[in-house]
């Protein structure tokens, strides 16, 4: 809404230059004096990034884009060009093996997107020429072209329908490919079209290419010879997008619109915005401060190396001396570079495999959804679809859940319970459906007490007001061989017979006229055939179909009978029909519609009216007019609807069951339990929406409901804004103020003494909160708002417009303490939701593709929610976690044993550990290992997590990767490079540590120190360790097993390409010497010994704990003590 | 083994029936997360018992470190002669060359054999980035090519100043300790020397493979090297190392290869030699003793000093307390938390006991 009056108060006046004009068949028309051929793009699809030619820089860029990388790249040029203590192989080799690997898989990728586009782009499509088709790759086509299809092929590009094969100038479609919706679409030839196309002079006049799939607004100039050019209102139904299959129809012709990238396809198929999880935040952060330990680290070296050469002496020993070179240096030059040299020397505290590591957890780990058997649904034989690895852990984070009603809590499977007609109820009959039979079933059932002649209005109204097509079935000159459905029975064709439409409510209405023994029996040629109680066939002229929009909340058909009379129905929401009856029959249907409202039916109410010819004439050229406007037709049409749809008499109301979902009871309840906040947000009534609620069990009987709608803010006979400004102080106080200062995040069954509190609020009383008149305290509201909803246990808010669930979730996740928002929808009308949560999951519903293919994860149903985030979720957090805690831990034990030695070498920026060792280290010593553990780990086993709700509550609000345990972490770190490099230094006191008196050096130093290193880091895994796979052993003891393999190999062989062969042999003499393993495992152990003591020691006691203390690790569990 | 058979038979089976079973995801161990697993637990009853033994067995091994080293006997006699009483301050100014100082020292109780002589450099730096750098591998394994191109890493002991070839080039060859020893027992006034013996000093694979000697030519091995000069601080070229022994010159010269092996730390000491020859094989016995030092290398200008170690080793090496006092010290600190986790493991068995009743 609020879009499109901006596009109408910007963007209006250039739209209308920027509309197309396209030369049907790319002929000249008398119309226009001069002919120019207009320029549009091909038909090529390019969806590849890169050509042969411009892959290599361009990759090149893109990756060096990336701020990780671009550090790296400094780090490798810096070894380059000054003189540093390593060579530039130890920085260069991780970084070259990152950004190849990266470009392989970019570069494989393009070459599949190359190929896919080529088999698109060389696709052979017949194009009219001269009357005769001609072959043609599909990458030639021009706007313009007709092209012909035929059946089962796909559209190879936007195309205006001009001629089908089939009688009724239909022909049918499915979209599966573009948004999964498998249903047969009929789409409609432009109007009176000529048959003889080779002679076609027209034009089209349509929009600038829009993404949006349904949306298509056009007029095409028809010129004859003789006549004066006709003009016909093209929409989305005479529009054939590309990717669709032509289906039921042998073939068809069309006029190419949009082709190749401004083909809606195309153009819907540009890539989300990224979102960044919380974990990746925290990531920076982390960065950040290690970056700082780097630049202090560096400066610290800088200074004391420059104090300690002013020493007398120290500058310059005889032994030491200076080149030319350096002795030419200025010294702030050489300071400079010693600075360079030392970032270097330290910069492996920042890992280039960190990002990789990460990167492939995620990547790999998401694939457990994938797998995941439990997500797999048989009814639609799918299982999770993961859109994006990014997420995994924020699963694990969830405060806000935001779901939708319709098709997410409930089933969106509707079944006609019960309807009202004239103030007289009518049940359902669902028990004894077997004694329906179409000549006496309704007679028993309607107890006459409306009068017939009303029941029969109404039920002519349900089986003509609304968009159902019949599935083909029986045979017709196509065949129903094609159609799938159950057409094998011929025996109760009636009851068979298959339905298709828009929305399961439409299919239940007439499928509950039909159980009444009004049958539908279809549309042909703009006639509507329905089987009355004799048995007759009525047939009515199909005029108009108001179309359905969630605004305006209700459809209309007008139609002609055979008797001449010309009638709309009606069918709306309660609340957007009686304003436009009469109000004394209000007053009757209300009370019905109240009730079937709270037991949790959706009701619609049913009107007509009877058009004099006048108000047809009138109604009929004001809809025409709007339909052909290109501008603003929806505001146009909307206003004639209104004007159309007015002084209505309301004949009945209907209740339709939509049921819930499986375990949705259980699934919210799991929810609430983990510390989730649910809201319900849906575009549904209040009293629908709330019984859902209460079935669900967000609301309870104790539950004090808090209502914010449009009935409480009218109720006190004052102006709404005075209303609102009372009702919310007052709810202010009942819920923020009055409650216990403790209540926030705490169980609500420990919490039972104190009231829980529901809220309700609707659309209109939303968007006074949201937009306040402006004398109002707009901010004022909104935070008060926001505390109460905060505060309640569940939060109902109904009759949403898709854009004001969106506005919702933007002001939770925007509100104190940015909590981790997650959006569950399965319709068009939550993708908005969808994208603007942190995680948005798409539910596999009936309603479409449309909130799947926007979502990040999306499960079959909604059950499958509480295994996805306590289990799935609880998991990757805990893994990318502990990940991200242990490679900035390994990686400053690493570094700070290197950065300690600094000052027994004169400051001098002498490596400690051999070239060989700094980069391996990250690559293969400690990496695998890590990896495994966080794809494998389970600290909780799945089950536990699953039964025991309250777990989840243990890792909220990033709980493992705040400062307390990032400190904690740091801490060990700093403790364990302190051990390691001081005891070997006291050991090295002596270096004298053979049986024969030999000596070791300081590359003997170095191993020991890295041996201690690797040992302990890896053993510090394997401590943490809580799920012993056999890939846990095999990696952990295989990795200590390859540094020993790895360090005899290295030591072992003279390596001609070395310049200097520093480690040959160190390694063998190291374990020769007994001094050496005993303070290998002294520090080991040393190392270790806080961990395991402080791991013991926070181990939970009690008998309340004990049964969880089973299966509780000891690592995150004392973390969480801890911090 | 028969269940599984049954079930994948079963399995089979709905394949054949099952219309589509492409999207159900594989029912494996790996693809569930259920690949069966060790849940270790740290609880107390591991933990306290594995400390307790961690703890003893920390106490045996640093019992037997320790006596070892207290066993081992070491004396270090320090030559700097800063110290104007010291014999060698003689030696210290610039002016002396050739200098020769004597140190005395006695010994109560036989020092026991076999003695190893180290000599001992503190605030000297041999790790030094670019003093670490500096020499040539490919020179020092024999190959004659570096002989008259040496690498750049050796500057700036590449050329002399005439553009010669140093042979062997680099700080680290140039600054070669030059000092020499020579030990004699006074006995009833008469100087015995003391024989020390430089051989297998060094390490075995550095003295086999690691560093080689050129070629002979025409028969002489200073011909291999001719062409290139002595580093410049050296007195003599490195084919000349040891005029008493001609296998021990060139890049084999034992002493040489200690000195190339960088220490750790500013303050080490290097093997010298050994005594176990002759009379002295049983160790030092008692008595006066007199240290001829052929004093030519300077550390004061740096502040450094110069000693002579005397120590015998054992299976442990060279005395050093620090190992066998830190496995005691955690070895009883084991103990000690396997104690305190056992009153408080005792006391909450005992908290929890009361609760149940």
């Amino acid at each position: 809404m609020l879009r499109r009056r901006l596009n109408r108060l910007f963007g209006g006046d250039e739209k209308r230059v920027d509309s197309r004009t396209i030369y049907v068949g790319n002929r000249p028309c008398p119309a226009t004096e001069t002919f120019i051929p207009p320029k549009f793009c091909d038909n090529r699809i390019v969806s590849s990034k890169y050509t042969i030619w411009n892959f290599l820089p361009k990759n090149l860029f893109e990756q060096f884009r990336r701020i990780a990388n671009f550090y790296f790249l400094i780090i490798f040029l810096v070894q380059v060009i000054v003189d540093t203590p390593t060579s530039p192989v130890t920085s260069g080799l991780p970084l070259f093996f990152v950004i190849t690997v990266t470009a392989i898989k970019q570069g494989y990728e393009d070459w599949l997107r190359h190929k896919a586009d080529s088999e698109v782009n060389k696709y052979p499509v017949r194009v009219l020429e001269d009357g005769q088709p001609a072959r043609k790759d599909s990458e030639k086509i021009k706007v313009g072209d007709i092209v012909e299809v035929v059946e089962d092929e796909t559209f190879p590009c936007d195309l205006i329908l001009l001629q089908s094969s089939r009688d009724d100038d239909t022909c049918f479609v499915t979209t599966a490919s573009l948004d999964g919706e498998s249903n047969h679409k009929t789409h409609y030839t432009v109007p009176d079209m000529e048959k003889d196309l080779q002679s076609l002079s027209a034009t089209i006049e349509c929009e600038q290419p829009q993404p949006d799939l349904y949306k298509f607004v056009g007029r095409m100039h028809i010129y004859k010879p003789e006549h004066d050019p006709a003009v016909r209102s093209l929409g989305p139904e005479n529009l054939l997008l590309k990717g669709a299959t032509l289906k039921n129809t042998k073939k068809i012709y069309g006029v190419a619109v949009y082709t190749g990238m401004e083909t809606k396809m195309a153009l819907n198929y540009q890539g989300k915005s990224q979102k960044r999880s919380a974990v990746e935040k925290s990531i920076n952060a982390f960065l950040l401060v290690y970056l700082c330990i780097l630049i202090s680290k560096a400066v610290v070296c800088t200074t004391l190396k420059y104090v300690w050469q002013s020493q007398d002496g120290q500058d310059e020993p005889w032994y030491n001396q200076k080149t030319e070179k350096e002795k030419g240096t200025i010294l702030y030059v050489k300071m400079f570079t010693d600075f360079l040299s030392f970032m270097v020397l330290f910069n492996f505290i920042i890992p280039v495999s960190m990002y990789v590591t990460v990167e492939m957890q995620k990547f790999l780990g998401s694939f457990f959804i994938t797998w995941d058997r439990d997500f797999f649904d048989p009814e639609i034989e799918e299982g999770a679809l993961v859109n994006t690895s990014d997420l995994n852990e924020e699963l694990g984070q969830v405060e806000y859940v935001f779901t939708d009603k319709t098709g997410t809590l409930t089933q969106n499977n509707m079944e006609f319970i019960e309807c009202c007609i004239d103030g007289f109820q009518y049940t359902a009959f669902s028990s004894e459906l077997d004694s329906f039979c179409v000549t006496d079933g309704p007679v028993s059932t309607f107890q006459e007490k409306a009068g017939r002649e009303k029941e029969e209005l109404f039920l002519r109204a349900l089986c003509l007001c609304h968009t159902v097509q019949v599935k083909e079935a029986g045979p017709d000159e196509l065949g129903g061989d094609q159609v799938d459905g159950p057409a094998s029975e011929p025996l109760r064709p009636a009851e068979q017979r298959g339905f298709i439409a828009s929305s399961p409510d439409e299919v239940a209405l007439v499928k509950g006229a039909m159980r009444y023994g009004f049958t539908f029996l279809g549309l042909e040629s703009k006639t509507m055939k329905i089987k009355n109680w004799q048995n007759d066939v009525e047939e009515y002229e199909l005029l108009h179909v108001l179309n359905f929009d969630p605004v305006r909340r209700r459809m209309s058909v007008i139609v002609r009978s055979k008797s001449g009379d010309t009638l709309l129905f009606c069918k709306g929401a309660d609340s957007s029909i009686f304003p436009r009856v009469r109000p004394e029959e209000v007053e009757r249907i209300r009370m019905h519609v109240q009730r079937s409202a709270t037991e949790g039916y959706r009701t619609l109410c049913v009107a007509y009216k009877r058009l004099s010819v006048d108000e047809y004439a009138a109604a009929d050229a004001g809809l025409r007019e709007a339909r052909l406007a290109l501008q603003d037709r929806e505001e146009k049409l909307m206003a004639v609807y209104n004007q159309v749809e007015t002084a209505m008499s309301l004949i009945g109301a209907t209740a339709v069951e939509d049921r819930l979902q499986e375990e949705a009871a259980q699934t919210m309840e799991a929810l609430q339990g983990a510390g989730m906040k649910v809201w319900v947000l849906t575009g549904d009534k209040m009293e629908t929406a709330k019984s859902t609620c209460y079935a669900c069990r967000l609301f309870r009987r104790s539950t004090e409901l808090l209502e914010l709608t449009v009935r409480t803010l009218e109720s006190g006979g004052r102006r709404r804004e005075e209303m609102l400004h009372d009702l919310l102080f007052d709810f202010h106080r009942k819920a923020v103020q009055d409650a216990p200062p403790a209540r926030a995040g705490v169980n609500r069954s420990w919490s039972s003494a104190n009231p829980e509190y529901g809220f309700i609020v609707d659309g209109a009383a939303l968007a006074l909160v949201m937009n306040p008149s402006p004398d109002t305290n707009c901010s004022r509201y909104r935070s008060l708002f926001l505390q109460i909803c905060q505060n309640c246990t569940a939060v109902l808010c109904c009759r949403m417009a898709p854009l004001q669930k969106a506005q919702i979730v933007k002001m939770v996740k925007n509100s104190k303490g940015s909590p981790i928002t997650l959006s569950i929808g399965d319709g068009a009308n939550d993708v908005s939701m969808i994208l603007e949560a942190h995680v948005g999951i798409g539910v596999k519903g009936k309603e479409g593709r449309q909130a799947v293919r926007n979502s990040d994860y999306a499960i079959p149903k909604l059950k499958h929610l509480r295994k996805l985030l306590l289990a799935h979720g609880h998991l990757y957090y805990i893994r990318i976690a502990h990940l991200v805690q242990y490679f900035f831990y390994k990686n400053l034990c690493f570094i700070l044993p290197q950065f300690l030695y600094q000052f027994f070498c004169g400051c001098s920026q002498q490596p400690l550990y051999d070239a060989a060792y700094l980069t391996m280290y990250n690559i293969c010593f400690t990496s695998m290992p890590i990896l495994a553990y966080s794809l494998l780990e389970q600290q909780i086993a799945i089950e536990v997590l699953l039964d025991n709700a309250t777990l989840y509550r243990d890792i909220a609000k990033n709980a493992m990767l705040r400062w307390g345990p990032f400190l904690y972490w740091t801490v060990l770190a700093v403790f364990q490079g302190l051990i390691f490099f001081f005891g070997v230094k006291y050991l090295f006191s002596n270096p004298a540590l053979q049986d024969n008196g030999q000596v070791f050096g300081n590359w003997s130093y170095g191993t020991i120190v890295f041996t201690v290193l690797v040992f302990t880091v890896t053993l510090k895994l394997a401590l943490d360790t809580r799920h012993w796979t056999w890939i846990n052993h095999f990696v952990i003891w295989g990795s200590l097993a390859f540094y020993v393999v790895f360090s005899f190999f290295w030591g072992g062989i003279i390596w001609p390409f070395l310049k200097q062969q520093r480690l040959y042999f160190v390694f063998f003499n190291m374990l020769s010497s007994v001094s050496a393993w005993l303070v290998i495992i002294l520090l080991i152990v040393l190392s270790l010994l806080p961990d395991i003591l402080l791991g013991v020691l926070r181990k939970p006691r009690g008998p309340h704990t004990q049964q969880i203390a089973v299966v509780t690790p000891l690592s995150y569990k004392h973390l969480r003590e801890h911090y | 083994k028969y269940k599984l058979d049954n079930r994948k038979s079963n399995v089979d089976m709905f394949n054949l029936t099952g219309p589509s079973r492409t999207n159900r995801p594989d029912n494996t161990a790996f693809t569930q997360q259920r690949l069966p697993a060790w849940q270790p637990i740290l609880s107390a009853g591991i933990v306290i018992p594995g400390f307790t033994l961690i703890g003893l067995a920390f106490i045996g091994v640093g019992v037997a470190l320790f006596v070892t080293s207290q066993k081992i006997t070491d004396l270090e006699i320090d030559y700097t002669g800063v110290a104007a009483t010291s014999p060698c301050f003689k030696c210290t100014s610039f002016a002396a060359e050739n200098c020769m100082c004597q140190m005395e020292f006695t010994l109560t109780t036989l020092f026991e054999g076999p003695v190893f002589f180290y000599y001992g450099l503190t605030s000297y730096y041999q790790n030094f980035r670019t003093y670490g750098v500096s020499k040539d591998g490919y020179q020092l394994s024999g190959d004659t090519y570096y002989f008259n191109n040496p690498q750049d890493s050796c500057a700036p002991y590449q050329y002399d100043s005439n553009n010669n070839p140093i042979v062997p080039c680099g700080s680290i060859a140039n600054s070669m300790f030059s000092d020499t020893f020579q030990l004699y027992q006074v006995v009833n006034g008469m100087k015995k020397q003391v024989p020390l013996d430089g051989k297998g000093i060094a390490w075995w694979t550095d003295y086999n493979i690691k560093y080689s000697n050129p070629a002979l030519v025409n028969g002489s091995f200073a011909n291999a090297f001719s062409g290139t000069v002595k580093p410049v601080n050296w007195s003599k070229p490195v084919y000349e190392l040891d005029p008493t022994d001609q296998a021990n010159n060139g890049f084999l010269n034992q002493n040489f290869l200690v000195w190339m092996r960088q220490a750790a730390l500013p303050k080490f000491q290097k093997l010298y030699g050994r005594i176990a020859e002759g009379d002295y094989a049983q160790g030092l016995p008692a008595g006066n003793y007199t240290l001829l030092i052929n004093y030519s290398y300077p550390v004061i200008s740096f502040g450094g000093t110069k000693k002579v170690v005397l120590s015998n080793v054992s299976w442990m090496g060279g005395k050093n307390q620090f190992l066998g006092i830190a496995y005691l010290v955690i070895g009883s600190l084991c103990i000690v938390m396997a104690m305190v986790m056992l009153i408080i493991y005792a006391k909450y068995k005992f908290t929890d006991d009361d609760e149940d009743m």
